[in-house]
């Protein structure tokens, strides 16, 4: 036991210096036309063989060190305790959110515009990832090209705006719906797929879409992106300084108030809430209804759910649609926030980050998704002094929470329906 | 109502089943028996539409029905239970159900999100029928736990359920008794022949279990090595020389 500890430790702190030492210890530089290879100066040297000592210790007493933080307090004391009866526990989740949503209506008012800002963009992926929730979360379907209607929904209205001159309000439905439709078109063939390979070409499709946004310069200006994208109006009030359309008038020359930036900001962030809100209790009430119950149903034993008379075909294509139509939804927002929206708003990593946030959050909950979606986009910006290093705690934090807790922060409890006694 | 032609699934160089024919009549319990190995879930997997045979004809209510998608077989009135059970397990046992009626309920998303009186009136109605058959088999009071929790036996019968409130006209049960003990086949016995009584279903069975076949059967199928070997009452199958040797002697 002791010598196999021994050996592992040994292995595992050679790799780590055969790892950091080239990636760390190496330096390419550039003089004139040759580049030159530097090693690395002592510290680093230094830096990298404690690294691989740490390594080698924490190996060798893994066994003890594990053992100490398994027997700390559970970082939740209530988990252990005894479930509240579920009607009591629905009553108080339901006040709970409202008193939320309110405080969330009334909050901007009070605190400064990068912090709204900032909240929309969350808004934005709360959003994104209960539209993906229901995908890989409720029907059990990998998704990993989710981007793609995203991009869809933002380049719709961006397109809509530039060519049509079409409002945010026109633009919103027709976004969400092209995008939705898009899902039920790549649905269509890609959904025979299972497991793996529907990932695989979801990944592919979400390429297809960017690349396609990429080099179809004569539409969309490829890597230049669209640009003055209009902000939404309030019935046909601007919130810009000046009117910019015929016939608009300005938010602060209607209602006699200065004029101030913040409106704009503040309006975008209460429309991101309201669709937000909107799309929960939606997925919410889909959750119940046969639909959802179908979803469940394919997920946890497709054989069995066919032998029932449910379409495969007929029940993933609905969760697909439906997510991706709710992904068009925030792109929508996403391009009226930004003004500017480019491919590269919709590369992989965009894809990755909302997938992340489903599983952090817990497959199938949404609170625990709305938690994640808030954590995840909140975090990099406070660590933004160590943004070198944020796909590096980014990896940590979810290989951490893979290990503490598997099913996520607030794993999925079913909404059961329940048969009343009749007496 | 079910007619049975030459069937034959071949996978690559093995014949699995071999020139089966059976037909069931309406209110008719069918058994087919044989050694393990012979082909009988796989003359079921061909006839739920799992398996696509590769010869032969399957027809059902006079409309041939061979290589059709397992989903429109079933919601032809043909349902079907499998050997392990294949219960949705996370979800409650009431809910196994309503699943079962999704076809009969009213899937438009809208009068579903808007609640409308006709989506409210279907939800109920399949609640009730949920309700009505939990209790006809017995798992009323355990109809708000998850049905992975349940017992086997109640998973068995919860599967029965599940296939009933589809409202078909022929239940296809595979190995219904596995696993079981004396007294819960017993009850499964009753259940089944009250299916055929009382619900005017038709019924065809794989089994293992002699006594079951031989009390409940109107006709045996006997099964060897993918081929027919008898078919006839259970008295007749009783008698059967071949029978005797390839299946009963064997076993």
């Amino acid at each position: 036991m002791a010598a196999n500890n021994f050996r592992h430790a040994l292995f595992c702190s050679i790799i780590t210096l055969i790892i950091s030492y080239p990636i760390i210890g190496f330096n390419l530089e550039a003089q004139g036309i040759n580049v030159t290879l530097t090693g690395a100066d002592a510290s680093t040297v230094v830096m990298v063989l404690l690294a691989a000592v740490i390594v080698f210790l924490f190996q060798l007493f893994r066994d003890q060190i594990m053992g100490t933080l398994r027997s700390l307090p559970h970082p939740l004391p209530q988990s252990s305790k005894e479930p509240m009866a579920e009607n009591r526990r629905a009553k108080i989740e339901s006040w709970v959110l409202t008193g939320i949503v309110v405080l969330a209506l009334f909050w901007p008012f009070f605190v400064s515009r990068g912090a709204v800002d900032l909240a929309t963009l969350v808004l934005i992926y709360i959003m994104l990832a209960l539209g993906l929730n229901v995908v890989v979360g409720l029907a059990g379907l990998l998704d990993l090209g989710y981007v793609a209607f995203y991009a869809v929904g933002a380049y719709t209205f961006a397109l809509l705006s530039q060519y049509l001159g079409i409002s945010f309000w026109l633009a919103l439905p027709i976004g969400a719906l092209l995008a939705a439709l898009f899902g039920l078109v790549l649905g269509f063939p890609v959904l025979r797929l299972r497991g793996d390979y529907l990932a695989i070409v979801t990944l592919g499709f979400g390429e297809i879409i960017r690349i396609l946004l990429n080099n179809w310069t004569t539409l969309t200006g490829g890597p230049n992106g669209i640009g003055g994208i209009p902000d939404p109006t309030l019935f046909g009030m601007e919130f810009g300084r000046r009117v910019k359309e015929e016939g608009n008038t300005s938010f602060h020359e209607t209602f006699g108030i200065a004029y101030s930036g913040e409106h704009k900001v503040i309006f975008l962030y209460l429309i991101a809430l309201v669709l937000a809100v909107f799309t929960a209790l939606v997925i919410r009430r889909f959750m119940r209804m046969p639909v959802g119950r179908a979803w469940e149903a394919l997920r946890e034993d497709e054989i069995a759910a066919r032998s029932l008379g449910l379409s495969r075909t007929a029940v993933k294509l609905s969760a697909f649609t439906i997510g991706a139509f709710f992904a068009g939804f925030a792109g929508t927002v996403f391009a009226s926030k930004q003004g500017f929206i480019s491919p590269e708003s919709f590369v992989f990593l965009e894809s990755a980050i909302i997938l992340a946030i489903v599983v952090l959050g817990g497959m199938g909950s949404q609170i625990g998704v709305v938690l994640a979606a808030i954590a995840v986009t909140i975090l990099p910006e406070l660590a933004r002094e160590f943004s070198e290093y944020r796909m590096l705690i980014f990896g940590a934090a979810m290989v951490l929470m893979m290990v503490w807790r598997p099913q996520g922060l607030m794993p999925m409890r079913r909404i059961h329906i329940e048969l009343k006694r009749q007496e | 109502m079910l007619e049975v032609q030459n069937l034959s699934m071949r996978f690559g160089g093995l014949l699995a089943v071999d020139e089966v024919s059976l037909d069931v009549q309406e209110h008719e319990i069918v058994s087919i028996i044989g050694p393990n190995g012979a082909g009988k879930t796989t003359v079921f997997n061909c006839m739920s539409g799992f398996y696509k045979p590769t010869g032969g004809k399957i027809l059902f209510e006079g409309r041939e029905v061979q290589g059709k998608p397992d989903y429109k077989i079933s919601r032809l009135g043909m349902v079907r239970t499998f050997q392990h059970v294949r219960l949705f397990s996370q979800m409650t046992v009431v809910e196994n159900l309503l699943v079962a009626q999704h076809r009969h309920l009213n899937t438009n998303l809208i009068s579903g999100l808007i609640k409308t009186p006709s989506y409210r009136t279907k939800e109920q109605k399949s609640l009730d029928r949920a309700a009505y058959w939990l209790d006809r088999v017995g798992l009323l009071d355990l109809a708000n736990r998850e049905a992975g929790n349940l017992a086997y036996g109640q998973q068995r019968r919860l599967e029965i359920a599940r296939c009933m409130v589809t409202e078909p006209k022929l239940l296809m049960l595979d190995e219904p008794a596995a696993g079981l003990n004396p007294a819960e086949t017993k009850e499964l016995n009753q259940l089944i022949i009250s299916l055929k009584e009382d619900y005017n279903v038709s019924v065809v069975l794989i089994e293992h279990d002699m006594s079951l076949v031989m009390d409940i059967s109107d006709r045996i199928n006997v099964i060897n090595q993918g081929r027919p070997l008898a078919s006839g009452t259970p008295e007749e199958i009783r008698q059967n020389d071949d029978v005797i040797k390839a299946y009963l002697g064997e076993a």
